[in-house]
């Protein structure tokens, strides 16, 4: 166990699974004598070499498209997208051709790609780097998608994400980068003392009255409100979904039955977003465990907003907790019925 | 096409080449023979493609009627361990690849998506997203390129994807890198009614010398040129060479696919010059004039084609449905829980109808 920031975590589960596994390469802009923006990839280019850790022309289709042709004859490609807003020029190559390929060829292609998406705000970032575009690729068919929120995570679960045959969109919270935690880095992936199942949700606090479901970014700020609501005698269970595709609804309908009371937060716009989907979900199957309806707290539908307005885009403690009054039924807020 | 390098004319005339017979000089009168037998027979398929769509038990079919020389000469240069990266058209390497004649048509009788395990014969599922294929062909020639093998990734594409971004990211990644791909462009004049002028206001073959990829125009209704080329491009790129791109200037005799409609948009008068360059007339001119191609022969090549229309219809009309679960199978190399719950309610909600 040694004390990592969350960007160094990544760093150390990237260099086992290089060295683990001769077929893992890293691909993209920057990533090489820089070590990325973010510095994740640092050091490992001078390790590895530039075949296995690769700087790329500036093209995320390019990117994407020549790391499905390299998955094709066998290599596990990591590929990093330098900002979220900067994915979509890849989304063809990633919603048409990665994704599908494994049901198109009637599973005699795996494409075993990990795709890195630095995501979310508050870091007071320029346009198209603070965007949260997670729902796009939960609602793609053939993708998993991961999220993670403390170093430990972001250590196994890469490594996890690396490791598995299906094509992952691996999220990393940048407001989380520097945040230190204990990691191991050499967490079993199976067998016993293994590490949790990439698609298992953590329950990050346990609580009583009300369910608040986040990710990534968010943890930390659910768990602060959480803290807060303590001292008003609010009993809050966090649960850090960790997994977007596919969604661990056994943890979090255990949760509602529970608690009866459920609100979810992130960071992306609410329409058609996955606070949605999930309320849907929980509202079916626990809809006679339910106190009262699920409350979504998201960002508004709006393009995202310059850094001295995102502050009132993004969920903060007040406006989680404004949501959880209105789960316990107080009127807090402004919010219609 | 002026500088277009051709071995073969349309009145059969053979045209030596310093430059390039040597690519060539293999090809005995057995060996064109061959040549000729695989145009016939790719023709024979595509037309009774087209009649098994006309009487409904296709869904669709593109055909390649024209572009048998650009698909023959280049599918019979490449080595088994090489790989293609093909567009929906290339029904004809296909057939040099060793895909089964019933695998051509799985797609269009509307029952998958892929009809072949790719690794069986060095060809990937046929790509619909124009141009996305040149991508894959140059991931595939880097992952060579890291093994330190000689095998060569192909792309073909056509004419209307040398707009697409994709083609363009493929050729820097391709340059920079100096990975072994070929590039191999079918020119057939038109991307369903666009006309080429649409896409380009400089011939194809002076736009990827821009990326710093050395590209040749060929004939592409000269079997012979397009083998000799291919060949080099694909000796060039095993040896360290690098990418190259190749123009086969062709011209799609038919409909876009068999849902088209080319008079809307096509001069007869132009049909009827293309007419006149057909790449199997030519071949079977020059055969005839050595006297490799006699009566025996003749039947044979015939026999041939009937035999694999045959065994095409025949196996075309047994294809049957897929069961209806199949839409479940293959999303996923690992268990995803919420689609096998998804697949479970509807297994339990077919089950219903058969109380």
């Amino acid at each position: 166990m040694t004390t990592l920031t969350l960007a160094k975590a990544l760093n150390a589960g990237l260099r086992r699974a290089l060295t683990d596994d001769p077929k893992v390469v890293l691909m993209g802009e920057d990533i090489g004598k820089l070590g990325g923006v973010y510095r994740v990839t640092d050091g490992l280019q001078a390790e590895f070499g530039p075949r296995r850790v690769m700087d790329t022309p500036l093209a995320e289709s390019g990117i994407i498209g020549t790391a499905i042709g390299m998955a094709y004859r066998g290599y596990r490609p990591v590929c990093e997208i330098q900002f979220d807003g900067f994915v979509y020029p890849a989304f063809d190559q990633i919603v048409s051709q990665l994704a599908k390929m494994h049901a198109r060829t009637r599973g005699a292609v795996t494409l075993p790609l990990t795709i890195r998406i630095p995501v979310g705000g508050g870091i007071g970032a320029a346009e198209h780097h603070s965007e949260s575009p997670e729902a796009y690729f939960a609602h793609t068919a053939g993708l998993r998608v991961i999220s993670v929120s403390n170093p430990q995570d972001a250590a196994t679960m890469l490594r996890q994400a690396i490791a598995s045959d299906d094509p992952v969109i691996f999220f990393e919270p940048k407001r989380r980068y520097h945040v230190k935690g204990e990691v191991d880095d050499a967490v079993a992936l199976e067998g016993d003392g293994a590490a949790m199942p990439m698609g298992a949700a953590r329950v990050a606090r346990q609580g009583t009255d009300v369910t608040l479901v986040t990710w990534g970014g968010l943890v930390g700020v659910a768990l602060d409100a959480a803290l807060a609501a303590a001292d008003e005698g609010v009993s809050i269970e966090v649960i850090d979904l960790r997994s977007l595709s596919p969604i661990d609804y056994d943890t979090v309908a255990a949760s509602v039955r529970a608690t009866g009371r459920i609100v979810i937060a992130h960071e992306g716009p609410g329409e058609a977003g996955l606070a949605s989907e999930i309320a849907a979900v929980v509202t079916e199957r626990c809809f006679h465990f339910l106190e009262a309806a699920p409350v979504r707290v998201t960002g508004h539908d709006v393009p995202y907003p310059p850094a001295k307005l995102e502050r009132h885009h993004l969920p903060d403690l007040d406006r989680i907790l404004d949501g959880v009054d209105r789960a316990l039924g107080r009127v807090a807020s402004t919010v219609k019925a | 096409m002026p500088d277009a390098v051709q071995l073969l004319d349309e009145h059969g005339t053979r045209h030596p080449s310093a430059e390039w017979d040597h690519w060539i000089a293999d090809l005995d009168d057995a060996a064109l023979a061959a040549l000729y037998e695989d145009m016939v027979v790719v023709r024979r398929i595509d037309t009774e493609a087209t009649a098994l769509q006309r009487q409904g038990e296709l869904a669709l079919w593109p055909p390649l009627l024209g572009q048998e020389a650009s698909q023959i000469g280049s599918g019979r240069a490449l080595r088994t361990d090489d790989f293609v990266f093909s567009s929906y058209r290339e029904n004809g390497v296909a057939y040099c690849r060793g895909v089964d004649i019933v695998d051509l048509v799985r797609v269009w009788r509307g029952i998958t998506a892929s009809a072949w395990n790719p690794y069986d014969v060095g060809m990937a599922t046929p790509q619909v997203i124009i141009g996305a294929q040149t991508l894959h062909a140059t991931g595939y020639a880097l992952a060579i390129q890291s093994d330190g093998d000689d095998a060569v990734a192909v792309a073909y594409l056509g004419d209307g994807a040398m707009s697409e971004g994709d083609v363009s990211e493929a050729f820097v990644f391709a340059s920079t890198f100096q990975a072994p791909v070929v590039f191999f462009c079918q020119n057939n004049q038109y991307a369903i009614s666009e006309p080429v002028r649409v896409q380009t206001r400089v011939p194809l073959v002076d736009r990827p010398g821009g990326f710093g990829i050395p590209a040749v125009q060929v004939d592409g209704n000269d079997v012979l040129a397009v083998m000799a080329v291919t060949r080099h491009a694909l000796d060039r790129a095993r040896n360290g060479g690098g990418p190259m791109f190749i123009e086969a200037v062709t011209y799609r005799m038919g409909p876009h696919t068999t849902a088209d409609d080319p008079t809307r948009y096509r001069d007869p008068g132009e049909l009827e010059v293309w007419a006149q360059r057909d790449p199997i007339a030519r071949l079977r001119l020059l055969l005839e004039q050595s006297g490799a191609l006699g009566p025996e022969l003749e039947a044979r090549v015939a026999e041939t084609a009937d035999r694999v229309a045959r065994e095409l219809r025949a196996g075309a009309v047994a294809i049957t449905d897929p069961p209806p679960l199949e839409v479940f199978s293959h999303v996923y190399a690992e268990p995803h829980p919420g689609l096998d719950r998804q697949r479970d309610d509807y297994a339990r909600y077919l089950e219903g109808f058969a109380l």
